[in-house]
């Protein structure tokens, strides 16, 4: 790699977790496809996709668990904190540099040190997606689990109706998320240099 | 004196429509046949050893007349179906072996009942397995009384009532161990045990109705008759929960009649498909899914471009 500076930001639990956490939502959002387009073959049925989804949900919520207690119990967590000062120019400054400025030869606005972890616009949409897409998904899910606990209606509409429509909009939504997230990792040192670093923990500066 | 006949003419017309008041559900204590049918006892003089007599009423023979008078042939009295000599008690003992009517006598071949199609729910349920295993016997009424029928899926725009009432045809049978023993011949099986396999039961109990299911959809008509056998009935969830549902050609068939006729609000259009799974129920969230997908995909690809082409040169 050739790189001299490299710092140790993925811990073994969180690793696990992210492992955990990609392989349920990956089955999640097949599955999820699979059952809204109805899909149903003699090998793969419609039974086992949505036995399958309920297990992925399961774990992801479970692990979901573990990721709020690590944040709480160790550092990982003040790396969420969002700084109200500049909220929004900074996210302008960060949505700048991947639009135009990294083609122009422009340095990072917010590089990666010990105390950042994540950069303005990552760190903003991470704390949506876990601290509220995921929350939402896992609520409704639950809920989706046990049709009996929601309410019949409300304003008129069935409250099975609208909390399917919350869980798959917010699914759809994490689905979305994963692709950009997938697609922003290869921004890195090199193009799979931060695919390595969620396995090892190690990330290069 | 010839006031006084005018007089008499009016206290006896006067009489005859007390009588005729008499004769209607809404007063069953002075009802030829209600006065005993809707009570739990009855008491008669018994001309052999001259005393009244008190006893209790065949349960399968007390009439609700509160349900009478909602139902579909409140207009009539009893004896335009059951004979006139009901009127005497006690009843004659063969008159319990005279034919009772049809429906069809009354309903078939009329211009004006036309649109229920009774010939043809006759044909479709001559195909059934009710009709199978218990023939002529199992007549209209074992499922629609006609003493109480209410026309509910037509009428009614609730869903859950027109699951509700219909589904209770199905299980005054269905859930009685003597009426079902005495059509089957068997004992009734358990439908919670049977259902067993059916996720969230209660909740597909209370919001569709068995014949979803358990019958043959016939799209000429509103309610397929042919009943199947418990091995033909549907078992996989995609027949309902998919875009092109099965609820569509049974439940659902009345919800979309009223939107058309009625316009529908919101609320009927967002929950009338709310069986089929994800947002793609709702044909704008489905819409801007996709065009939100196809932004994203074509951003990654004009951005990744660019890289390849920064770095190449």
């Amino acid at each position: 790699m050739g790189t001299t500076e490299k710092i140790y930001f993925y811990p073994l639990w969180l690793r696990i977790w992210h492992g955990f956490n990609a392989l349920g939502i990956i089955i999640l959002i097949f599955t999820g496809i699979s059952m809204q387009s109805s899909f149903d073959t003699p090998i793969i049925g419609f039974n086992l996709i949505v036995n399958l989804h309920n297990i992925a949900g399961i774990v992801v919520f479970i692990s979901y668990l573990f990721y709020f207690t690590g944040n709480l119990a160790t550092s990982n967590g003040k790396y969420y904190k969002i700084k109200r000062k500049g909220f929004f120019s900074n996210l302008i400054k960060q949505g700048n540099y991947y639009v135009l400025g990294m083609f122009q030869g422009e340095k990072s606005p917010f590089p990666i040190s010990e105390k950042r972890k994540f950069n303005p616009l990552q760190k903003f949409i991470y704390v949506i997606v876990m601290y509220l897409a995921v929350p939402v998904v896992i609520v409704t899910g639950i809920a989706l689990l046990f049709p009996e606990i929601i309410i019949d209606k409300a304003w008129g509409i069935s409250g099975v109706f609208m909390t399917a429509i919350l869980h798959s909009a917010m699914g759809f939504f994490i689905s979305i998320f994963l692709i950009i997230h997938l697609y922003i990792a290869s921004v890195g040192k090199s193009p799979l240099d931060n695919y390595k670093g969620i396995i090892n923990g190690w990330h290069h500066i | 004196m010839k006031y006084r006949f005018v007089l008499l003419f009016f206290i006896f017309l006067s009489l005859s429509f007390k009588d005729i008041k008499a004769q209607s559900y809404q007063d069953p204590q002075h009802h030829a046949c209600l006065k005993c049918h809707s009570n739990q006892s009855y008491s008669f003089n018994n001309e052999v050893t001259g005393k009244i007599v008190k006893r209790l009423m065949n349960p399968y023979y007390i009439l609700d007349t509160i349900a009478i008078s909602a139902g579909v042939h409140k207009q009539f009295d009893c004896t335009d179906c059951h004979s006139s000599e009901y009127k005497t008690y006690p009843h004659k003992s063969d008159l319990k072996l005279q034919p009772l009517s049809s429906c069809i006598d009354c309903h078939g071949g009329d211009a004006s009942f036309a649109k229920y199609k009774f010939e043809e729910i006759e044909r479709e349920f001559k195909k059934s397995v009710h009709f199978k295993v218990y023939g002529e016997n199992f007549n209209c009424s074992k499922c629609h009384s006609q003493h109480t029928y209410v026309a509910t899926a037509r009428n009614s725009s609730n869903v859950l009532d027109i699951v509700d009432y219909n589904n209770k045809m199905c299980l005054s049978c269905h859930n009685d161990m003597k009426k079902y023993k005495m059509v089957s011949g068997h004992d009734n099986p358990k439908l919670v045990v049977i259902h067993d396999w059916l996720p969230n039961q209660e909740l597909h109990f209370r919001h569709v109705r068995c014949i979803e299911c358990h019958t043959e959809v016939v799209d000429s008509l509103m309610v397929s008759h042919n009943i199947l056998s418990k091995d033909h009935a549907v078992r996989k969830c995609v027949e309902c929960h998919s875009a092109n549902s099965k609820l569509k050609a049974s439940l659902y068939k009345y919800q979309n009649l009223q939107k058309r006729s009625e316009n529908g609000t919101i609320s009927s259009i967002l929950t009338n498909s709310s069986y089929t799974i994800g947002t793609h129920q709702s044909p704008l969230l489905k819409l801007l899914s996709i065009i939100i997908f196809l932004a994203v995909l074509t951003g990654i690809i004009i951005h990744g471009a660019f890289r390849i082409f920064k770095k190449k040169q």
